[in-house]
């Protein structure tokens, strides 16, 4: 007897169609599954033999060959059992065989026969529905995610008796209910807290409002990190689109979340992290932090730490939205349109700029941006020195509040969306050189100030096309359409570095 | 066109030949490099002295001067007309001058030129007043020169390559060049890293230096051509130089041609300043601004430095360039002082931006004079 079924691979953040055949035949009991499986997809036999027994049906006593098509893809991981155990039990007849071609099925089996959580789930749901299958068979556990899928019957089991029941005519059981937010007592870091700090606070709020690339660098204690931590409670909200894309890569990476990931994902690798934590790579390739952070926060505290390599690998997924790591056999795209912030330490003794406690050389000094390369700093929007606050600060009452800020920005980056409807992009951190040209509309003095600061040699060509996006956020949040002087100069100044350092780069 | 004589050549290649031996006596160098060749070759040769005279006899002129000189770099000998006077009266002139330029050099070096030289560590107020100092002097029509060492030298070029630029913008006559004497051969950059720099001075100034191409930078390089600097020029200011710096050599060489020697007070806290202050206590003419250069070397009130270059200011602009000026020299503490960040910020751009102030490490800004 023959029976066939489908799954699905998780290959990076994207899923693949993949078919379960299952043969049985007469000789000596063996159980062999063909077709290029790893580790945990040969282990399965042991799981699939014990969870059958264990859930009142019959382990056939013959030859039993199970075959993972396409041959070609690699299969990784345990999501295959509970595929594998109901193409058994229909090849043996113990269910209906015609039934089982509307589902798909995904999860991994205990030995109790228990579904058990796996990672991927949404991703699996997308697949089955481009397939056009009707049905997905999941565990309990990850109901919720598969149900954002529109046009699919999510039939959430919580042991493979109860999806052969399904199979077998019972009702499916209803979807859980939510879990609740167990984000009580959790405070997010709010704005309220920060003292002084007027400038990276006007940056922080431009940086949210136009996803810009931030580098804050100010000695050591100054608040960069805490600034930076407040960065995600200033954050717009995502679009429903945006927000099931992370919620895949978030299931698949098995970071769980309970149905939908609402906030904007803000990721804060260690600096010892290497080129493919960071992009993505290993074998099979694994999405990096870069795409964990996908629509949100990458933020890497003390960059100048980084190995070089590590922040060289970042420069094309900043450019691109994208990375793809190739392997000798396959590619695979994985999405990184992440805002990136940064903070740094000035020099090696972390004191420039603070009175005369610097006592680094030029050539110290030199080696030291050295390492901050020059193509990635160009690729940020906004460079911002972080000064310790005043002692008056510090007693003064706070500047702002998160919510307040949230406010403005959501409001800022719903101009942009509205603005760049059907250009590919939504915010102005997405703008390229033809979006620029079109929609960063400069008043008379404005262009002035663009030729002066252009001809003056203090802006690259490059540098000039970040600095009008940014300008163009600066409009934004002022709510007008057109650029002023004053957004510009605003824009400018916070981009520019000292041009000692510029020099030192060099 | 042949501005190098033979016997002149013979003696860079001797040099170079040399480079490494010269080393050990880099203590008496200017003692060392006023010898004739053969004794030179007695002194320092050790054994390959007889192999060296049997070459240096042997040598040809063309091959020499083809092999010294490298692309884009002319010989200038004592011999000829067209070598700096000036160099003469040091105790060893260098035999050879070889000049990177892509415009003519020798009348650059027959002016007026001011040496402005200083430590390699320099505090972000020293490289300011390099700059500023540089830019003036070679806005009225002097030559500057220095060394292009990391610190108060490259700032010194970099501010006499600005007054260039902003004197082809159309304001002023004619801006001075700058030059710059190196320890290496004068095709190379030294440091490697002022590559940019190099490339500059060579295209709107001169690098200079006595050592032939394929030389290397040796200890006694680097204090022999500090002598070239004073040599050169007719008064040597120093901005920033602690006690034993290079640039201290440089003012001492002077010095002892009877050459106006300046330097640019610092606080008496500072390290960097104490070389200069020194200096000052010893007679050094004090040095302000360009201005205070011009009156050493032509006569008080001869010459005037050029007026303000930059845009007017208005009325705001005044008021944070004041507020600047009394201390509060960031964007926050501007705004600490009740003025919106954002205007405060646009306001500081536009005085970057128009060259009444500078950006420095931390987000702080100083005044430029």
């Amino acid at each position: 007897m023959l029976a066939r079924l489908t799954t699905f691979a998780i290959d990076g953040v994207d899923p693949r169609q993949v078919w379960v055949e299952v043969d049985i035949h007469p000789g000596l009991p063996a159980f062999t599954i063909v077709g290029l499986g790893d580790i945990a997809v040969r282990e399965s036999r042991d799981r699939i033999r014990a969870a059958i027994k264990n859930s009142g049906f019959k382990f056939p006593d013959t030859r039993i060959t199970a075959n993972l098509a396409p041959a070609f893809l690699r299969k990784v991981g345990p999501g295959f059992d509970s595929a594998i155990a109901l193409a058994v039990l229909a090849a043996t007849g113990q269910i209906p065989s015609d039934a089982l071609r509307s589902y798909a099925v995904f999860g991994e089996l205990s030995l109790t026969g228990e579904l058990r959580d796996s990672p991927g789930v949404l991703a699996v749901a997308e697949g089955a529905r481009r397939a056009g299958l009707r049905r997905l068979i999941v565990p309990r556990e990850r109901a919720r995610e598969a149900a954002l899928v529109d046009g699919l019957e999510v039939v959430a089991v919580p042991t493979l008796r109860a999806a052969a029941e399904v199979v077998m005519g019972a009702p499916p059981p209803g979807l859980p209910e939510p879990h609740a937010p167990s984000r009580l007592g959790v405070a997010e870091p709010d704005l309220v807290d920060v003292r002084g700090h007027r400038t990276p606070l006007l940056a922080l709020e431009i940086a949210a409002a136009g996803a810009h690339n931030l580098l804050l660098e100010g000695a050591p204690g100054t608040g960069k990190t805490m600034l930076a931590r407040r960065l995600p409670s200033i954050l717009p909200p995502m679009s429903r689109e945006e927000a099931v894309e992370v919620t895949r890569i978030h299931s698949v990476a098995g970071l769980h979340s309970d149905g939908l990931v609402s906030r904007r994902p803000f990721r804060a690798p260690h600096h010892t992290i290497s080129a493919a934590g960071l992009v993505g790579g290993g074998s099979p390739p694994r999405p990096g932090e870069a795409t964990l952070a996908n629509h949100g926060v990458l933020f890497l505290d003390e960059l100048s730490e980084f190995q070089r390599t590590a922040l060289e690998a970042l420069r094309q997924p900043l450019e691109d939205g994208r990375v793809t790591i190739v392997r000798a056999q396959y590619a695979i795209v994985l999405p990184t349109k992440f805002m990136l912030a940064a903070a740094t330490n000035p020099c090696p003794c972390g004191f420039a700029g603070v009175g005369d406690r610097c006592r680094c050389g030029e050539a110290e000094l030199r080696r030291y941006r050295r390492r901050l390369s020059g193509p990635l700093l160009d690729r940020m929007d906004l460079l911002v020195a972080v000064q310790a606050p005043a002692e008056r600060d510090l007693r003064a009452a706070p500047i702002t509040a998160s919510a307040a800020v949230r406010e403005r920005v959501a409001e800022a980056r719903e101009r942009q969306r509205a603005r760049l409807a059907g250009e590919g992009a939504s915010c102005n951190g997405e703008l390229d050189g033809r979006l620029v040209a079109r929609h960063v509309r400069l008043d008379d003095a404005a262009q002035r100030i663009l030729a002066r600061a252009y001809a003056s040699g203090s802006l690259s060509a490059r540098g000039r096309h970040r600095v009008l996006r940014v300008a163009r956020t600066v409009a934004d949040l002022e709510r007008r359409e057109r650029v002023t002087s004053d957004d510009l100069l605003t824009a400018l100044s916070l981009r520019q570095r000292s041009p000692r350092e510029d020099a030192l780069a060099a | 066109m042949s501005t190098a004589c033979g016997p002149c050549l013979r003696r860079s290649w001797l040099l170079r030949e040399l480079a490494g031996h010269l080393d050990a006596v880099r203590g008496e160098i200017d003692e060392v490099l006023a010898l004739s060749d053969h004794a030179l070759i007695a002194a320092v040769g050790g054994r390959r002295r007889r192999q060296l005279e049997r070459r240096l006899a042997r040598a040809r002129d063309d091959p020499v001067r083809q092999a010294l000189g490298g692309a884009g770099v002319r010989p200038v000998c004592r011999c000829a007309d067209s070598y700096p006077s000036r160099l003469l009266d040091l105790a060893a002139p260098p035999t050879v001058l070889f000049i990177a330029a892509e415009r003519g050099a020798e009348e650059w070096l027959a002016e007026e030129p001011i040496a402005i030289v200083g430590t390699r560590r320099a505090s972000s107020y020293g490289l300011e007043v390099a700059r500023s100092l540089a830019r003036g002097v070679a806005a009225a029509g002097m030559t500057v020169v220095s060394g292009m060492a990391l610190g108060i030298d490259s700032a010194v070029h970099e501010g006499a390559l600005a007054a260039a630029g902003s004197v082809h913008e159309g304001a002023v006559a004619t801006a001075g060049a700058t030059v710059a004497v190196l320890p290496g051969p004068a095709g190379e950059p030294y440091p490697r890293s002022r590559r940019r720099l190099h490339r500059q001075v060579v295209r709107a100034g001169a690098a200079i230096s006595e050592l032939p191409a394929g030389t290397p930078v040796r200890r006694w390089t680097l204090i022999a051509r500090n002598r070239i600097i004073a040599g050169l020029s007719a008064a040597t200011v120093v901005v920033e130089a602690p006690a034993g710096s290079g640039a201290l050599l440089t003012a001492a060489v002077a010095r002892k041609l009877g050459r106006a020697v300046g330097a640019v007070p610092g606080r008496v806290t500072t390290p960097q300043a104490g070389g200069t202050n020194e200096l000052l206590a010893g007679g050094a003419f004090v040095v302000r601004g360009p201005q205070d250069v011009l009156d050493a070397v032509y006569g008080i009130g001869v010459r005037a430095a050029a007026g303000e270059l930059r845009p007017p200011l208005s009325a705001e602009a005044r008021e944070v360039l004041r507020a600047v000026a009394d201390g509060a020299d960031s964007a926050d503490a501007l705004a600490a002082a009740e003025r919106a960040p954002d205007t405060s910020l646009a306001a500081l751009a536009w005085l970057e931006l128009t060259g009444y102030l500078r950006r420095e490490p931390g987000g702080r800004f100083t005044v430029i004079p």
